[in-house]
């Protein structure tokens, strides 16, 4: 996009045209295809940039102090030993993920920004699309196939940053969803500490009995448009998963199906009738995620649907925002059960939903070689440990993951008896406004429609958004 | 006093009580929250504690933001000020074809350069120009847009400013820029101020175009940092926004009463006569 | 599509050599500006307003033309789509939901709420103590500098279902406002947020009302409603026009309810600034947005010639 740029109110018109032609219309800005990987690969004087939705002092502010204060220093250190004079620079952002995504967006889109860029997951194959971003091996060669991380890291957490079969980037850790209980709450309700349903009856049974108890709401499930994509994460997709059904399935997106109606059925429990188990009110509020979390943490609320974000970060007495001064000793947590034994995906008895996200290498960079040495350094056991030091949380290497997280039972939990049965969020462009529409269907639960006028609406929805870019099955 | 006039007093002041109570009600969560030891979503008599803006003042972006947004707001408000007093005073003097229609429709634009559409045109533009993570890119675009209501609020203000001190001003010689300066910006001061604080209150609350347009933390605007002090879930960390929400309240405030002290608030219609 | 074309044909106006060329009418130039040197004091303005406000504003009207998205396959290869996008949005019935969510945000909040509670303050402080008016003035002010990001946490902790403030005070522990009067309670946030700038605007028209026509009325023995009807309204029509102008314009674009509501629920409160924003950022629909950022002015135009039309040819 070089243009000659002469700004004047009489050619504006004309200029817009322009531009904004060049703007969409050639490719090579978007840089699809990748550079030369070997460009500059012996330079002596070399700049990178990574960037990701981190601050220090704000949003993710563990994983930005460890880019400044150990990856930078330790990468130039180890760069100045071969002589090679890095400068490494830190681009902090730490705000809403949309608006993340937005700006990154826009700095691919025009040909410039970091060299790499930390992304969701989710984003993989929307950027892919858009030729925002190009396979790894693509923009820095075969350098990116010999890397020895690769075996550490399974293939289903590989999965989380690829589209297509290729490896757009590196996963920088990967989450579960579980139910979260209290078991004081669940010892006056005369349930087991050691409580694991194994069905969606038993599980329904649970929150009955925690009905009984005076100012205890017994359970919440995301619902709704307001908690946006943690209402498909943690509500929806894992109970989806329960019936033995995924959201898409080779190019077909599942549309009113027999599980999708079962799933919107067990939304009606819990919400419908006049004694409801959970609060609809709280699915409806802007700030109903904050609400259940507060509630959780107060011991006002039985059981909860959530990540392994709830006990890291909202939970956790030293540094949690909805801090649980007995958290150790009060939360327990259970798998999510299939609908029946063996019902869920795979045969499984029971289900979860993972995500992760993971970092990318520009297409455009200049230094392809030196990138990606970087971004296979910050994936290295040595960097993780270092970003782990204190904090336990699930990285992609098994290897670190042993050590790490001894210290922790509920994120070994996850790794070891979770991760296993999870299922992954398919990496396509129109999964976003899929999720939408899932969330649009679980609202109209919550406002007393029936699960089938539900489905309904939801299939004709889907069949829009999906339109010819696929097909919608109901099987 | 009659007792219809009786009525009338009681009347007044109890719709002002109620006024009062309506506007203040809200700002006791911005007096109480920062100084809880847990911060919450209800005003409640808190636990008082300091150590939250000892927090915020570790934090390495606080502060030096709130400093960006006085140099953003400062930028602007001196490019909106003086370009906007030139413009509006000349199409107040002259009358110019297509006047009307030409501020109102610019008026209208204004309103979608500063809405999310237009944003990636604007990120392009800003980009050829090469004024990508430069405050100055910012100022001109957040100018650009603020440029059309003030040209029309000033307008109105020096269309009813008397024209009999410029007259006798021009006997005595003086040339336009001269009568511009010592006679009409004087008697204009209190609209000038008015657009002033109008102008940085634009500024200082808008979050899209900063973080869109600058790269570097330490060169963004306490709008945006408002909203890195959140979880990776999304969910507010109480303890630092409600202290950085009274940080970041506190300069607007004051120079609101500074301002209004100093030359008076007031949009048109001014002139004692 | 007009408001915009007629956009580049006047643009140039604000260059130097253009107005020159018609022909000179002096209409009390008390400062002798003469046509050149007034262009010359607008052209800075203009430039500056060519640059980042006409260009990127025509820029993104054409972007409503093509289907480009942030995006996905979209954002590789955008296409003409011409009208679809419009069409699209005027058969969308979320769109025209949020359209008469917005018509009655405005309506309510501002032409109604700040104009009547602006003029009532105005009107009220002619007769009050200094000092009780610059406590008011000031604290209606407030509500309108400080910003948005802060005041909707304000607004949250005032309506909040759990421990709010309201219901501690009306003891009615529970209620929850932003879900059982969504729309009701953004209206009034809206009013509490803006009616500073019809205060300041009001105040400073009824100063400027000669005081022989308020003694006139008196010893007349009009009433308040006369006074206002006979005396007070012929004198502030401007301002009112301006008033109804900018408020409502201002009022079209607000987005600070996003951050108390999100929308919700269920977009009972998705005015058009927050559906734009759904669609431009959230869904990334970038041509789409810009379709809606076109229908939201023309909305605009037509409400701003009815104006016109009631308040200023009667004056003449």
């Amino acid at each position: 996009m070089k243009l000659n740029t002469r700004l004047g109110g009489s050619v504006a018109g004309l200029l817009a045209a322009t531009l904004v032609l060049a703007a969409c219309g050639s490719d090579d800005d978007g840089g699809s295809g990748g550079g030369d990987p070997s460009q500059n690969a012996d330079a002596t004087e070399v700049t990178l940039t990574i960037t990701d939705n981190a601050i220090v002092g704000g949003k993710n502010s563990e994983g930005a102090t460890w880019v400044t204060e150990w990856v930078i220093p330790e990468f130039t250190a180890m760069q100045e030993e071969k002589g090679v004079d890095v400068t490494v620079e830190f681009e902090e952002n730490g705000v809403d993920d949309e608006e993340y995504k937005t700006k990154i967006a826009l700095d691919l889109q025009s040909g410039e920004g970091a060299d790499i860029i930390g992304i969701d997951g989710i984003w993989t194959g929307e950027f892919a699309e858009a030729g925002y971003i190009a396979p790894l091996s693509d923009v820095a060669g075969d350098a990116v196939d010999e890397w020895d991380g690769w075996e550490q890291i399974p293939e289903s957490v590989q999965q989380a940053m690829s589209f297509g079969g290729e490896k757009y980037g590196i996963p920088l850790g990967t989450d579960g969803r579980v139910i979260f209980f209290n078991k004081e709450l669940f010892a006056q309700a005369g349930l087991p500490e050691d409580w694991q349903p194994t069905s969606w009856d038993e599980l329904l049974d649970a929150a009955r009995a925690l009905q009984q108890l005076d100012g205890v709401t017994p359970m919440q499930i995301n619902a709704g448009t307001a908690m946006g994509e943690a209402t498909t994460m943690q509500g929806f997709l894992p109970f989806l998963a329960g019936t033995g059904e995924l959201i898409e399935e080779d190019g077909a997106w599942r549309g009113a199906s027999a599980g999708v109606t079962e799933t919107l059925g067990f939304y009606a429990e819990v919400y419908g009738g006049d004694e409801p188990l959970g609060d609809p009110l709280i699915q409806q509020e802007a700030q109903g995620r904050d609400t259940s979390f507060q509630m959780f943490a107060d011991g006002e609320l039985g059981m909860l649907i959530e990540s392994d974000y709830l006990w890291r970060s909202v939970i956790n007495p030293e540094e949690g925002i909805a801090p649980m001064p007995n958290r150790d000793e009060v939360v327990g947590w259970a798998k999510i059960p299939a609908r029946e034994p063996g019902a869920g995906v795979n045969g499984q008895d029971f289900v979860s939903m993972s995500g992760g996200t993971g970092r990318v290498l520009n297409p455009n960079t200049e230094y392809p070689q030196q990138a990606w040495e970087l971004l296979q350094f910050m994936n290295s056991p040595e960097a993780y440990e270092a970003m782990l030091a204190g904090s336990a949380r699930i990285t992609p290497r098994d290897d670190v993951n042993a050590e790490a997280l001894a210290g922790d039972p509920m994120l070994s939990y996850i790794a070891e008896e979770v991760l296993p049965i999870t299922s992954y969020r398919p990496s396509l462009a129109l999964y976003p406004q899929v999720s939408v529409a899932l969330q649009e269907a679980t609202a109209a639960i919550v406002s007393g429609d029936s699960p089938e006028e539900a489905a309904a609406s939801y299939q004709s929805e889907l069949e829009d958004i999906v339109g010819d870019d696929g097909s919608v099955t109901t099987d | 006093m009659t007792v219809r006039q009786s009525l009338g007093f009681i009347g007044r002041y109890l719709f002002i009580a109620f006024v009062l109570a309506f506007f203040a009600l809200p700002l006791l969560w911005l007096a109480s929250a920062p100084f809880d030891r847990a911060p919450s979503l209800a005003v409640s008599w808190p636990e008082f504690t300091l150590a939250n803006f000892r927090t915020l003042v570790d934090n390495p972006y606080a502060l030096e933001s709130l400093w960006n947004s006085v140099l953003l707001a400062a930028g602007t408000t001196a490019i909106v000020l003086v370009l906007a007093a030139l413009a509006s005073y000349a199409l107040s003097r002259v009358r110019i074809p297509g006047r009307d229609a030409l501020l109102y429709t610019l008026l209208l634009l204004s309103s979608v350069v500063t809405g999310t559409a237009a944003m990636v045109p604007t990120f392009l533009l800003i980009s050829e120009l090469g004024l990508i993570d430069r405050q100055l890119g910012v100022i001109l675009v957040l100018a650009g847009g603020l440029l059309p209501t003030a040209i029309f609020i000033l307008k109105d203000f020096m269309d009813s400013t008397p024209r009999s001190y410029e007259e006798s001003a021009r006997v005595y010689g003086a040339s336009s820029l001269q009568i511009l300066r010592h006679v009409v910006v004087p008697i204009a001061r209190p609209g000038l101020a008015t657009i002033s604080v109008w102008a940085v209150v634009q500024v200082w609350g808008n979050f899209l175009v900063p973080f869109i347009l600058l790269r570097s933390a330490d060169k963004r605007p306490a709008a945006v940092t408002m909203f890195t002090f959140y979880t990776e879930g999304g969910q507010p960390d109480l303890a630092l926004i409600s202290t950085f929400s009274l940080l970041f309240s506190i300069p607007v405030v004051a120079m609101y009463l500074f301002v209004n002290r100093r030359y008076g608030f007031r949009f048109h219609g001014g002139i004692k006569r | 599509m007009t408001a915009p074309l007629q956009q580049t044909d006047a643009a140039p106006a604000g260059q130097p050599e253009q107005p020159r060329r018609r022909t000179a009418v002096d209409d009390g130039d008390a400062a002798g500006l003469g046509r050149g040197r007034a262009a010359a004091f607008v052209a800075p303005a203009m430039l500056l307003i060519a640059v980042f406000l006409i260009f990127p504003a025509i820029w993104t009207l054409y972007l409503g033309l093509t289907n480009w998205r942030l995006t996905g396959l979209a954002a590789a290869e955008p296409e003409f789509v011409g009208a679809d996008n419009y069409l699209d949005a005027l058969n969308d019935p979320a769109f025209r939901t949020s359209l008469m969510l917005t018509l009655a945000f405005v309506f309510f909040s501002a032409v109604v709420g700040q104009s009547i509670l602006g003029f009532s303050l105005a009107w009220a402080f002619r007769r009050l103590r200094q000092g009780i008016r610059t406590v008011v003035e000031t604290v209606v002010l407030m509500a309108w500098i400080i910003p948005a990001s802060v005041i909707a946490f304000l607004w949250i902790a005032l309506l909040a279902r759990r421990d709010g403030t309201l219901n501690a005070l009306l003891g009615t522990e529970g209620t929850a406002w932003l879900l059982e009067y969504p729309m009701q309670s953004i209206i009034i946030f809206n009013i509490w947020n803006g009616t500073a700038f019809s205060m300041l605007l009001f105040s400073s028209a009824l100063a400027a009302v000669p005081p022989s026509q308020f003694e006139t009325a008196k010893m007349s023995g009009a009433g308040t409603l006369a006074t206002l009807r006979d005396v007070v309204f012929p004198n502030i029509r401007g301002h009112v026009l301006t008033n109804t102008l900018l408020i409502t314009l201002w009022t079209f674009n607000v987005f600070a309810p996003y951050l108390i509501t999100a929308g919700g629920p269920e977009g009972r409160t998705e005015i058009l600034g927050i559906y734009i924003y759904r669609v431009a950022l959230k869904e990334g629909a970038l041509g789409e947005g810009a379709a809606l950022s076109l229908i939201m002015i023309l909305i605009n135009l037509v409400v701003a010639s009815v104006y016109l039309r009631l308040l200023r040819e009667r004056k003449t």
